[in-house]
């Protein structure tokens, strides 16, 4: 094996001004003490940017150039806008149409929005939802509370997915060769197609799907199969989980589909995996981890989570016991701990003494006492980009601690066809370039965009005659094949699918097709020479196929209506390690790494493969809400970096925005792509992760050209490592000396930390305390740590008399120990306001739109700091500063207690969002929303202002929902119930972290959170009487832990 | 200099008077162009009141509603559970004129959307700015007569706004609710008179149906 020389690449550079002196930073960070919460090291270097950002709202303000516009022009500008704007004043209302329907459908009532169910899918695994639509336009996903995988939540992908809908870049018409051409143009060259397989029984005939749990779909490509004998029928995804079935299948001798039950877990190990966020069923895990989270009343008893992983995720952010090591030394950790645990796999070497670097003594030893005193109740979870041996192995382990069954259970697959998608693109790639393959239609998915580039797959595919391509976009795939077919969004569709657990839904549509889109379902049913039948005759066909109790229609009715199929989850089935496979068998198929485990490596650096957390694999690319959503822990925007952990960048001599060449090369192939260093605290150190998606070329005007294409470095046999101890690769990590900008919102809306800065050595200096966090031992020897370090001011400082609130008091409180920062309530708000986005440059500017934000907080060590998340909406603060200051009283108070933001008195002054002291206000600096493209006309929520330019907007609460509410209640001439105003970031909550609701009934939920001892409000020391309040975030530490540990 | 000597003053005495008058006169003309302004935003030219608008078949609210007696609810559905009270698709109209007038020519663009599935268009007769969220329910479930804002409708041959719609017309009656409820019994009325003792009425009602007063911003913005 060739030894890298990455090492002597690594050249330093002290040009660089940026850069950060590392040490005086550690020591920084040590001075200020464990206690100290930073959000940068940029926070902590106390730099010129940073302080610019803490003092200023918008630092980089181009419009506030002091040599610009003189203040005579402003003045002229200024009485001439009056002018024009009072005579706006007297415009008459234009002439407006009511059209009626002639025959009104039954149940619309106009004016009230319908839920229906259906599916959103991704990678496969549905997650039940339920849609709002307003007059047949769907406008806001909500979860589906029967479904298991939702319970009424979502996540940040299912609440964006109603943008795609309406995405204008969608394709819109079938595409021959290039020219628009049509449907029926399609139909005939299959049918043409049909003659000429017949009689070869189909040889030659190819079909490409991304994973699929579809039962229907499932049923019809078998039946496809039947006819056509010849034919393959492959399955790959980017992103796919083939190492979590492969796993399994070593493990157990067949594949199995692993189901955890969190809410019974008391310990929990993650072996690289972000399942709180990013498996399927992450909503669910979230939930029910979260539900193990509650130190309040008596015998809760709080779970314990250990996550050894390589990147920063929000996961590890959770952790009680947080470890970073590369993510190829994560299989000889899990190898390591097996042995301590006594577990023996026959197709796997021994661990022993080979603990990798970096983890510290005894850790291994005290984590496996832990596991072992919780035998029954733990649970051992890998991820799904890690080795398929890290997946045996947890197996195993969930075996030997008695996980499986309780924790952990294991059904039949979930897929319709379990493949290794891997093995099944290699087939398919070798086939086209031995001319095997006639014809191939790719039924979903961006192979060209996102296959491993050492298959050489485009080339490849080049050698077809015949290629069709269904999918949403006119992408890079589509470009290649000779015909395209518009593919329906999953709100246009008829179908089904399974959810995490096996559980099926069924997919229904809210909408006609908007363009002349066609389902996966309709492209098998015309290959089986069936043009005729929809979607909606070919589900149910396949439905009515299966027995039902009490008859179909009943079986269709019930299904649709709830949104999931009763009682179809898959059983549980009981497992036992298969010892019958010889190391051989039990071998992926590739065999590409024998030595396992590995053994303790010199520094080598790896190049570890993740999918983006905002655009995922690039299915998400021109999803503009997913573009400007923060990263987790990055808070990046609009781009994918290099993440380094910040040794790694001192030793490569790069700072944030600093463009690094990374090539890889294997055999004789080099492969390198330029990507921007993004530091990140906490990673493993010699590690660089590099996130798909991005670096599409036709991905639509938001998402061409947006980032780089990591998976060009991606190698097919080991998509997800590159490093040279797992795989023969030599990586080279070189500085260009280039800079690249990158918006990410990290400094923004930065709440100083410290109170008087100026006055930091007199009697005044104090240290604010924005996010308290406590272990749960401190809380039951202190239950009140959390409000003692704060003081309120008495309700008499202020001049004014106190408002006395009676009837409805509105109020919010935030659960720090549940938020895991995934940022679902962020999307959910966006979609719920009609929240424009703002685009990459004026993120820059910190002009983004958000009204709620995941605040990111380190603790800390420097190279391992703790992770801390703080969701902050508007406070609707009693005693509001920025009501004051408004000299139009555009924003007032409420008699309940909201702080409201009138956008048509709004004269753009901005005196509120300066005077705010969490600043949570947001301004229209510009056209942001979009009122000239009409697909995305019909998506905005009705019930909310779309607002212009030169308007204040911030968080209402969600006041259309509570007016509704109360229109309700009062017409049934009672109170509004508790949990009848659920606010849009509450209801997507998967870790149920937020609640709302009246303040002044005792027994509301929301007034019990906040008579909880860990309640605590943002500076209350400014006498702002904040609405929005915070339950203190524990940590549940193993004290048999060695102190000494990262993270 | 000494040329000065035949000059006269530069302006002539008048002058003083002028510049008096106008800078005087100047407050006045501000004060008329205001009201010029005001004059014109409440104008019937602006705000549509008492204008009856054409519209594709003219459907007389006076006959229908006020003649025959139909209730407002057998067109307007939606109005005591929704937040718009909602138009009659045509099919409303022809549960009466599939079986009269049938050959009507003025009725002629209802059989033709009828047959031909396509909506008749009205021309909105009453409207507020998207900015302004009205629910018809709470309106009619608190006591708010159709004709409260909608004016005599029953007198109406063809519709057109009995009220301004603007913020201090809406706020008139959110202040003061008293002066304006009736009993729930005659909210669909649209003979209804308002009685001698009104006010007395009027706060036994705000009682009973706890009415309140709403004039928070968010109540109508959002």
């Amino acid at each position: 094996m060739q030894k890298t020389d990455s090492q002597e690449t690594m050249t330093t550079d002290d040009n660089s001004k940026e850069r950060i002196d590392l040490d005086a930073l550690r020591a920084r960070a040590k001075d200020a003490g464990p206690q100290r919460m930073w959000r940068s090291l940029e926070e902590l270097a106390d730099t010129e940017e940073h302080r610019a950002f803490l003092h200023n709202e918008f630092p980089n303000d181009p419009e506030k150039d002091p040599a610009g516009t003189p203040r005579r022009e402003v003045l002229k500008w200024m009485a001439a806008s009056a002018a024009l704007a009072g005579l706006s004043g007297c415009t008459k209302m234009p002439e407006q149409k009511i059209v009626p329907y002639v025959r009104a459908p039954e149940e619309i009532i106009p004016g009230k929005p319908l839920f229906y169910a259906t599916t959103f899918v991704q990678g496969g695994v549905g997650t039940g939802v339920l849609v709002e639509s307003h007059m047949g336009r769907p406008t806001k996903i909500e979860g589906n509370p029967l479904h298991p995988g939702s319970l009424g939540a979502t996540d940040i992908f299912a609440q964006a997915s109603i943008l795609d809908l309406y995405d204008p870049d969608r394709s819109q018409v079938v595409i021959h060769e290039g020219r628009i051409s049509s449907y029926a143009a399609f139909l005939s060259a299959i049918a043409d197609l049909r003659t000429n397989l017949a009689p070869t029984k189909g040889k030659g005939l190819r079909i490409l799907t991304e994973t699929i749990t579809s039962p229907t779909l499932g049923w019809q490509i078998q039946e496809l199969l039947k006819e056509f004998p010849e034919a393959r029928w492959h399955q790959w995804e980017p992103c796919s989980r083939d190492n979590v079935r492969e796993g399994t299948k070593r493990a157990f001798g067949r594949y199995m589909n692993p189901v955890y039950q969190f809410d019974k877990a008391d310990v929990i190990l993650s072996l690289d995996a972000d399942f709180l966020y990013s498996s399927p069923g992450a909503v669910r895990y979230a939930r029910d981890f979260a539900s193990r989270r509650n130190a309040d009343g008596t015998g809760a008893k709080m779970n314990r989570l250990y996550v050894v992983e390589q990147g920063s995720t929000t996961t590890g952010a959770m952790a009680d016991h947080r470890l970073a090591i590369r993510a190829s030394d994560v299989p000889d950790f899990a190898a390591a701990l097996a042995d301590a645990l006594d577990v023996q796999l026959p197709g796997l070497g021994s661990g022993k003494g080979k603990t990798p670097a970096g983890v510290p003594a005894n850790w291994i030893e005290a984590l496996a006492r832990d596991l072992r005193a919780h035998r029954g109740s733990c649970a051992v979870i890998a991820g799904e980009q890690q080795l398929e041996a890290v997946h045996t192995l947890a197996q195993a382990l969930n075996v030997a601690l008695g996980a499986a069954g309780n924790t952990v259970i294991y059904t039949d697959p979930i897929e319709a066809s379990p493949t290794i998608g891997y093995t099944s693109i290699v087939h398919l790639n070798d086939d086209m370039d031995d001319g095997k393959v006639q014809a191939l239609f790719i039924l979903g998915g961006n192979p060209v965009y996102a296959a491993p580039d050492d298959l050489n797959f485009t080339r490849n595919l080049l050698k077809v005659n015949f290629r069709a391509h269904l999918g949403p976009y006119e992408d890079e795939t589509a470009e290649l094949c000779h015909w395209h077919v518009p593919a329906t969004h999953y709100l246009e569709s008829w179908g089904d699918a399974r959810a995490y657990d096996g559980t099926i839904s069924l997919i229904q549509p809210l909408i006609a097709p908007l363009y002349d889109g066609k389902t996966a379902h309709e492209i098998i049913a015309v290959l089986e020479g069936h043009a005729d039948k929809t979607g909606y005759d070919l589900v149910r066909e396949h439905w009515k196929l299966q027995k039902f109790d009490k008859g179909f229609d009943a079986f269709w009715e019930t299904s649709l209506h709830d949104g999931v199929v009763s009682g179809s989850a898959l059983s549980s089935v009981l497992v036992k390690i298969d010892s019958s496979l010889t190391k051989e068998e039990s071998h992926f198929v590739l065999d590409h790494f024998p030595g396992f485990p590995f053994g303790p490596k010199a520094d080598t650096l790896e190049v570890v493969f993740r999918p983006d957390p905002t655009i995922y694999d690039g299915q998400f690319a021109n999803n503009g809400w997913l573009q400007e959503t923060p990263k987790p822990i990055t808070k990046l925007t609009w781009d994918n970096t290099a993440q380094v952990s910040p040794a790694t960048a001192e030793k490569l001599g790069v700072a944030n925005g600093n463009v690094v060449q990374i090539v890889i090369r294997k055999g004789g192939g080099a492969r390198g792509i330029e990507a921007p260093v993004w530091i990140v605290p906490g990673q493993a150190d010699n590690s660089i992760t590099l996130h798909l998606g991005y670096g599409r070329t036709r991905a639509g005007r938001l998402g061409t050209g947006v980032g780089f294409n990591a998976s060009t470095l991606q190698l097919g046999a080991e998509p997800w490592i590159a490093v040279e101890s797992i795989i023969p690769v030599d990586l080279k990590v070189t500085k260009t000396g280039k800079t690249y900008p990158l918006a990410a919102t990290q400094h923004h809306s930065m709440i100083d930390a410290n109170g008087h800065k100026e006055e930091l050595e007199s009697v005044n200096a104090f240290q604010r305390e924005l996010v308290q966090v406590g272990t749960l031992e401190e809380f039951r020897r202190n239950p009140k740590f959390a409000q003692e370090k704060t003081e309120t001011p008495p309700k008499e400082l202020s001049l004014y008399p106190g408002y006395e609130y009676k009837g409805y008091s509105w109020g919010m409180a935030i659960d720090l120990n549940k938020c895991n920062g995934c940022n679902a309530c962020v999307v959910a708000c966006q979609a719920e306001n009609n929240i424009p986005i703002v685009g990459k440059e004026e993120v820059m500017r910190g002009r983004e739109m958000h009204w709620l934000r995941v605040d990111t907080y380190f603790r800390g060590d420097l190279d391992a700091p703790e992770t801390y998340f703080e969701p902050v909406p508007c406070m609707h603060c009693e005693n509001a500063p920025c009501e004051g200051v408004c000299p139009v009283a555009a924003t007032v108070h409420s008699p309940e207690g909201l702080n409201e933001m009138i956008y048509n008195r709004c004269v753009g002054t901005r005196y509120c969002s300066n005077n705010c002291p969490y600043k949570v206000r947001r301004f229209n600096f510009k056209l942001y929303s979009d009122f000239v493209t009409q697909s995305l006309v019909p998506l905005r929520n009705p019930n909310v202002s779309v607002r212009s330019r030169g308007v204040m907007e911030k968080c209402t609460y969600c006041v259309q929902r509570i007016q509704s509410a109360k229109i309700e209640a009062e017409k049934q001439d009672r109170e509004v119930r508790d949990g009848e105003v659920v606010t849009a970031c509450e209801a997507v909550c998967p870790a149920q972290a937020i609640t709302f609701g009246n303040i002044n009934d005792k027994q509301s939920r929301v007034s019990k959170w906040k008579a909880s001892p860990r309640d605590y409000t943002l500076l209350p020391e400014l006498n702002t009487r904040p609405r929005t309040s915070y339950l203190a975030r524990l940590r549940n530490p193993n004290p048999d832990m060695p102190k000494s540990e990262k993270g | 200099m000494r040329r000065l000597e035949f000059m006269g003053q530069v302006f002539h005495r008048s002058t003083n008077t002028i510049a008096r008058v106008s800078i005087y006169g100047a407050v006045f003309l501000i004060a008329a162009l205001g009201w010029a302004v005001y004059e014109l935003s409440a104008s019937p030219y602006v705000t549509d009141v008492n204008v009856a608008k054409d519209q594709p078949v003219p459907f007389s609210h006076k006959h229908h509603a006020g003649e025959l007696g139909l209730d407002c609810r057998y067109c307007h559905t939606s109005v005591e559970t929704s937040p718009s009270a909602g138009m009659p698709p045509t099919q409303t109209c022809m549960t009466c004129h599939s079986q009269i007038w049938v050959k009507s020519p003025m009725l002629e663009p209802v059989r033709s959307s009828y047959r031909d599935d396509k909506s008749i268009q009205w021309v909105r007769v009453n409207a507020v700015p998207d900015f302004v969220y009205f629910n018809h329910s709470i309106h009619v479930n608190k006591g708010v007569g159709c004709t409260t804002c909608h004016g005599p409708v029953a007198d109406m041959p063809l519709t057109w706004r009995a009220n301004t719609l603007q913020m201090s017309w809406c706020l008139d009656c959110h202040r003061n609710p008293e002066k304006y409820v009736r009993p729930r019994s005659e909210v669909f009325n649209p003979h209804y008179a308002e009685p001698a003792n009104q006010l007395e009425i009027g706060l036994e009602l705000v009682k009973k149906y706890k009415i309140q007063s709403l004039t928070n911003c968010s109540t109508c913005h959002r």
